[in-house]
């Protein structure tokens, strides 16, 4: 019998034949803190006696949540992970550098990795063939140190899309849709297996998102096949060498295949406060909107910038609607400033916030009132997700940000296409 | 090994966001003050009024989102001895085991606020004194049962230096 991405990646890394159900203890390729997580693994490698870690070189500790530190116990414990990074040779990412989802794949993924972070949207790197999986604190501070993790091998389900996106729609509206469908337990413990001739013509950058909101639907990952679009994106970052081709047997077994027809789509968004509740923009139109946020590790790369200043370029902000734009990482932003996005956007009122993880968290830089209503292209608008259980979080792509942004109220953004 | 307390009821999809929230995150290295606010957007008063031993029950998909350990853990912290809920997300579930609280899959519609129950571990049953009946909670595989006999994954480590787990093929 044939086998998932799941299953091969998995096999490799236990050393024999893996099947859904079974449990293996695999090794770690990569693994991630960042300062929200990496504080309780490094205190609990300490009481161990196990300040080690077995690949100091891919090995990440991320300064990005609350970073620059608006707290002085929070600077503590970014000194917690410098200190661990300096005594274990393990690399640090220091604040301002970028949100670990985006910097892991930009420099540290390969195909065929098994990748463990403690930040549930590891996931983003099955986009990059990676098994790739977010954990607590104690699993990835093991894995850290021993360099392996124990693995309850999962069922895959086959996410087949087709069909051409139509203007206006995005890989953001497609997750949004497709969780809308399954909902947000509809594929608890499982791997999600993107494929099909919509996601082969699709750019690296748009793959991420797919992959990152993949644990919203309760997925253990989502994996796209390697081909050469990984392979640009792998050249393109001076790591040619560490392409595989890695694709599911044509025989492989799902559990099952959700058909998603991606030229029927309409701009999706998802109503507070959990991720399933979607509507397409028709059923939308007309919610007053106080803040937006264009970045995270969702959509904070320079396509999704690309798309926002193409639709900010030459106007405004509605007047009482802020615009908070988030680079994902010091790479992005960089790119975003020279191709002019930065400038375009700064012009439209926005306010441009450091590489990190933003106001998605609720820890600061955009904290919401009582009563307020955010449009986020982040991952999750969870009740009291970004700072107060008060607010309310929609959540779409940077397309309808944009377009939402100047309107002052949820909006199409087919209709600022030019 | 026998439990006793009681129930504390919550719908579905409770959120780590619910657990542990956001704006307190400056507080995830003090864990005694964090379990202060534990549940806080669920139930504002569950922190202040429950008592070592007590059980929270949940409906559908409890402890979906953020991989923070700190949730289950200030759970623990605030003196609860067990979860039980429908379904579980995946790391939250995984982390209940890890911190050494155990997590039971099983009808909660069965379970009102505020009943009694006793929840028989190694049995697999929670007796629900309040309502005279009793209810099965789904085997945790071996893997878990063994990390949760051990204190949690950190004490299972310590205690056999390594990750000694009976895993591997093949399985039913």
């Amino acid at each position: 019998m044939g086998k998932t991405i799941a299953e091969k990646i998995l096999s490799e890394h236990a050393g024999c034949d893996v099947h859904p159900g079974e449990i293996h203890i695999v090794t770690v390729d990569v693994t991630l803190v960042q300062d929200g997580t990496g504080p309780l693994a490094v205190k609990q490698l300490q009481s161990l006696g196990l300040e080690k870690v077995a690949h100091p070189e891919r090995t990440v500790l991320f300064l990005d949540h609350a970073a620059p530190s608006p707290r002085k116990e929070l600077s503590n414990d970014h000194v917690t992970l410098r200190s661990f990074a300096e005594k274990t040779g393990a690399v640090l990412s220091e604040v301002g550098d970028g949100v670990c989802h985006q910097v892991i794949n930009e420099g540290y993924v390969n195909p065929g990795d098994v990748l463990i972070g403690a930040d549930s949207h590891t996931c983003t790197g099955g986009a990059l063939c990676a098994f790739s999986t977010g954990m607590g604190s104690t699993d990835v501070a093991i894995g850290m140190a021993l360099g392996k993790t124990w693995m309850l091998i999962p069922p895959t389900i086959r996410i087949e899309v087709t069909g051409t996106l139509q203007p206006g729609v995005y890989s953001k509206d497609i997750i949004l849709h497709l969780i809308g469908t399954i909902g947000a337990d509809g594929a608890t413990y499982k791997a999600l297996e993107f494929g099909g001739p919509t996601i082969d013509a699709m750019e690296q950058s748009e793959r991420f998102t797919l992959a990152n909101m993949a644990v919203e639907a309760g997925a253990k990952c989502g994996l796209i096949a390697s081909d050469d679009v990984t392979r640009e994106y792998l050249d393109s970052r001076g790591r040619a060498a560490n392409f595989r081709e890695i694709a599911p047997d044509p025989d492989a077994e799902y559990e099952r295949v959700v058909e998603i027809d991606a030229s029927k789509l309409a701009p999706t968004v998802s109503f507070p406060h959990t991720v399933d509740n979607t509507r397409t923009i028709d059923e939308a139109k007309g919610v007053k909107i106080d803040q937006v946020v264009i970045g995270t590790c969702t959509n904070g790369r320079l396509h999704d910038l690309m798309v926002a200043a193409s639709i900010l370029r030459g106007k405004h902000r509605h007047k009482d609607t802020r615009l908070i734009v988030i680079p994902a990482s010091r790479e992005v932003y960089l790119d975003a400033l020279r191709a002019g996005y930065l400038e375009t956007l700064v012009e439209a009122g926005a306010a441009i916030v450091n590489p990190g993880c933003g106001p998605c968290v609720g820890v600061h830089e955009g904290v919401l009132a009582d009563g307020e209503k955010c449009l986020s292209t982040q991952n999750r608008n969870f009740h009291g997700r970004m700072g107060n259980p008060k607010g309310e979080i929609y959540l779409g792509s940077p397309a309808m940000a944009a377009a939402t942004a100047i309107r002052g109220e949820l909006a199409d953004p087919r209709e600022f296409l030019s | 090994m026998k439990l006793r307390g009681k129930s504390w009821k919550f719908g579905d999809d409770i959120s780590t966001d619910h657990i542990a929230p956001g704006r307190y995150f400056h507080l995830r290295s003090n864990l005694p003050e964090l379990a202060k606010h534990v549940l806080e957007d669920a139930d504002p008063e569950f922190a202040g009024k429950v008592q070592k031993g007590d059980f929270v029950v949940g409906g559908n998909n409890f402890g979906l989102g953020s991989s923070r350990e700190h949730a289950p853990t200030i759970i623990r912290v605030a003196g609860v001895s067990a979860v039980m809920a429908k379904s579980f997300a995946r790391i939250f579930f995984r982390n209940c085991i890890n911190v050494g609280l155990p997590a039971l899959i099983c009808d909660t519609d069965q379970i009102d606020q505020g009943d009694d129950l006793e929840v028989d571990l190694t049995g697999g049953k929670i007796e629900n004194k309040t309502k005279g009946t009793v209810i099965e909670f789904t085997p945790l595989p071996i893997v878990m049962v063994e990390i949760l006999q051990d204190g949690g994954l950190a004490e299972h480590v310590r205690k056999h230096g390594d990750l000694d787990l009976s895993c591997g093929p093949p399985k039913e």
